[in-house]
């Protein structure tokens, strides 16, 4: 095989198929993917269930970071978007946009990296494409997936069921992934012992959906952060929510960085963590069930629902005081000022 | 993280805002010349914490919203020269000019990176050596030192593709400004601490001596913007007008000497046109002589760029919010049209700008109006 | 305009300093403090130590904010906050 990829690897052609069988199907190697139909025949939902589909465009730069890479990012973000619906995900595709001239290795790392990810979640890559675009027209590599998962009978999470006197639960610390992508953007050159929390949330759901079916909803705070998130959340609900400033869990590291770069861990991606609003009463179980499961050891309760301002989120600092938290604007920037 | 977690202990902060409300009798108006003692009160929630006699005002301490229009727009003008890399603090990327932001530019096609030291600009031009790497100087004495290194180092290593457009500006002349126009009744001025610390807290002696106020040099982390909030109402109830430092940490009464050395070796005073105040004599850098060779300026004459018409935005009132004589909601734009989403004016989109803070903040206290 | 914060000088290079706040290095110009030393707690903006922080100072802040805090919680109590 070549050490790179060429525009012939995207026509369709012998160099198509031989990067699919000596690529592709060996690390996503499943019985769906095996008969390279043109599309994917996936079993019967159990009964009761209800199909969930999602889809998203993976474009990070750099491809690979601490703690992750493209390839990963693919995988979690499509597997944690079925599992904020109480999803669990039957089957993934990935189509892949190449630039010519990826190295062969990034590839082949990439995919190895999708394959762990999918195993983790218990999902097969059950059908994908690849194209093949000239140098200089995507950033080494692009990549969409798409999911079907089977939300259970009896289950109903959504952004529009948070209810006042609703506990609001956040998953582990904040601010990981962004800051450990934004450490390694070109010329910032800071070290810091940070890594993507990248990971996929279904195992943590299900075990969270043990303890009680009664959330109202869940969601995982990606671009924009914890602060967009629960923006989003409370003007869907037509609620308040008020954090406690002091009840967030954020890393030394990331914290250190942040205020470095002048940068709120509120606003920062998160690609390991899920919010989780539930009911008062539950809470406990909830949060029991979080703190058991590897993903969720630094779960906390960090606010909670009120009626009131529909649409506003707000934050209790550890001076007492009340902060306004906006939806983020623009691009997350370092600054001086 | 030590000497920051120390200061933000929530304990001493009840004891200062005590302090304050004990003290302060009057209503009595308070102006903080610092963009990151704005953008700090505001995420600390202050404003509502202090008793209501005491109004903080926001001054012209933002270099991002104080640069004036015209120069913005030679900033975003040089990004397009062919053969231009230009390296800008992340600040200024959605700043609008009259005819689009830097980051508009760089959506556009123009080379416009991100930096977050002018040493990161330097290794952009020697990496890059057919380019010429431009780097946009912003920034009040804190930043304006650092600078003036990386220019030294250019200088020593006899780089030919480095230039700088020197927008940097001076805050005492600015602060005299403000307070000659006697435009808004003051009764101190909080100082900012980290330019403090490259000018020494000597440097504000002539706010008591010209105007009789008191000034206090502070820090930015709670418990000192507090305390130095409780000195001004203390020597204002007392009649006293005096330069404290609040901040003697970092800040000594002359200084860096060796920043004020450099500075001094890489830039002469000249007029600056801020936003908002207009033409303030020796409040500008400009490089001098020695350094000439890596002017921008020379490159916007070449290609007719030196004498670009601004266009302020009609009816937006940055300037009047900048001199603390208007506060933003006074903005017939601010909330309806200006947003942090699609701002009109600097003000706006700054992390420390005025109404930026204000649009974000004033929402949660909306009895409170601080005009 | 001016965002620093406080981080350790744990070596020095020349004109470099590599600098710790909570466990995040960084490499900093030393240019404009050359009597810096390792061990010193330095003020960092936008990659450069603009200033050395004067430990001594530093506690003797925080002891007037312990001695008030304790003073306010014996002393009288009627301020309107």
């Amino acid at each position: 095989m070549n050490d790179c990829i060429l525009l012939a690897h995207g026509s369709g052609g012998r160099l198509s198929h031989e990067l699919i069988e000596q690529v592709f199907a060996p690390a996503f190697h499943n019985p769906l993917l095996a008969r390279m139909d043109d599309s994917a025949v996936l079993p019967t939902l159990p009964p009761g269930a209800r199909p969930a589909l999602t889809t998203d465009a993976y474009v990070v730069q750099p491809l690979f970071f601490p703690g992750g890479d493209i390839g990963r990012l693919a995988v979690c973000g499509t597997v944690n978007d079925l599992a904020m619906l109480g999803a669990q995900p039957l089957a993934l595709s990935a189509a892949f946009v190449l630039e010519e001239g990826l190295p062969l290795p990034d590839l082949q790392r990439i995919v190895a990296s999708m394959a762990k990810a999918a195993a983790e979640a218990g999902v097969p890559i059950a059908t994908g494409d690849t194209k093949v675009v000239e140098h200089g027209q995507a950033d080494g590599c692009f990549i969409t997936t798409a999911g079907i998962g089977a939300i259970p009978a009896g289950v109903d999470l959504s952004g529009a069921n948070a209810r006042p006197g609703d506990a609001v639960l956040l998953s582990g610390t904040l601010g990981d992934h962004g800051l450990a992508i934004m450490s390694q953007r070109e010329g910032l050159r800071f070290e810091a012992p940070l890594a993507s929390d990248v990971a996929p949330l279904n195992g943590l759901v299900r075990q969270m959906l043990e303890a009680t079916p009664r959330i109202h909803t869940l969601r995982d705070p990606t671009r924009g952060g914890l602060a967009t998130t629960l923006n989003e959340i409370a003007a869907q609900s037509g609620v308040e929510i008020v954090l406690e400033e002091s009840a967030v869990p954020i890393r030394p590291a990331v914290q250190g960085l942040a205020e470095l770069l002048g940068l709120d861990p509120l606003y920062v991606a998160n690609e390991g963590k899920l919010i989780a609003i539930v009911p008062e009463p539950d809470a406990g179980a909830v949060l029991a069930a979080m703190r058991a499961h590897p993903l969720g050891q630094d779960a906390a309760i960090i606010g909670r629902v009120q009626a009131g301002r529909s649409g506003r989120v707000s934050l209790h600092t550890v001076l007492g005081a009340h902060r306004i938290l906006d939806m983020l604007s623009g691009e997350l920037l370092p600054r001086i000022c | 993280m030590k000497y920051v977690d120390e200061f933000r202990d929530p304990a001493p902060a009840q004891a200062l805002l005590a302090r304050i409300g004990r003290a302060a009798r009057r209503p009595i108006r308070l102006m903080e010349f610092c963009g990151t003692h704005t953008h700090a009160i505001f995420h600390h929630g202050l404003r509502q914490l202090l008793p209501p006699q005491v109004t903080l005002l926001s001054g012209p301490g933002c270099p991002v919203c104080v640069t004036a229009a015209g120069d913005l727009d030679r900033a975003i003008s040089l990004a397009g020269l062919p053969g231009v890399t230009l390296a800008t603090f992340g600040d200024m990327m959605r700043v609008p000019g009259s005819h689009g932001s830097l980051q508009a530019a760089r959506a556009g096609g123009a080379d416009v990176r991100v930096i977050y030291s002018s040493l990161d600009a330097l290794d952009l031009a020697r990496r890059n050596p057919e380019r010429t790497v431009i780097l946009l100087g912003v920034g009040f004495e804190t930043t304006t030192p650092t600078v003036a290194a990386a220019l030294v180092q250019a200088a020593t290593e006899g780089l030919t593709n480095f230039r700088v457009y020197a927008l940097h500006k001076l805050t005492p002349p600015a602060t005299a400004a403000i307070l000659q126009a006697g435009e808004v009744a003051l009764d101190g001025i909080l100082a900012p601490g980290h330019v403090s610390t490259i000018i020494g807290a000597d440097a504000w002696q002539f706010v008591p001596r010209q105007f009789g106020l008191p000034v206090t040099v502070a820090g930015f982390e709670p418990l000192d913007i507090l305390q130095a909030i409780a000195d001004l109402v203390e020597q204002h109830e007392a009649g006293r007008a005096a330069v404290h430092n609040l901040y003697p940490r970092v800040v000594r009464p002359g200084g860096n000497p060796t920043a004020l050395a450099l500075m001094a070796r890489v830039f002469t005073p000249a007029v600056a046109d801020w936003r908002g105040l207009g033409e303030v004599p020796a409040s500008g850098l400009v490089l001098a002589e020695e350094f000439r060779r890596f002017d921008a300026w020379p490159l916007l004459v070449e290609h007719g760029l030196d004498r670009i018409q601004a266009r302020e935005p009609a009816s937006c009132r940055c300037g009047d919010v900048l001199r603390g004589a208007v506060a933003p909601p006074q903005c017939p734009l601010f909330g309806r049209v200006c947003t942090p989403e699609r701002p009109i004016g600097p003000c706006m989109v700054s992390s420390e700008g005025s109404c930026a803070a204000y649009y974000r903040y004033a929402d949660a206290v909306p009895e409170r109006k601080d005009s | 305009m001016c965002l620093a914060m406080p981080a350790l000088i744990v070596k020095i290079e020349g004109q470099e300093a590599q600098v710790e706040l909570g466990g995040v290095r960084r490499q900093v110009g030393l240019q404009l403090v050359p009597e810096a030393r390792v061990g010193d707690y330095v003020l960092v903006h936008t990659g450069f130590a603009i200033n050395v922080l004067d430990p001594d100072e530093a506690a003797e802040t925080l002891r007037l904010f312990a001695e008030m805090d304790a003073l306010d919680e014996t002393g009288e109590d009627e301020a309107p906050a």
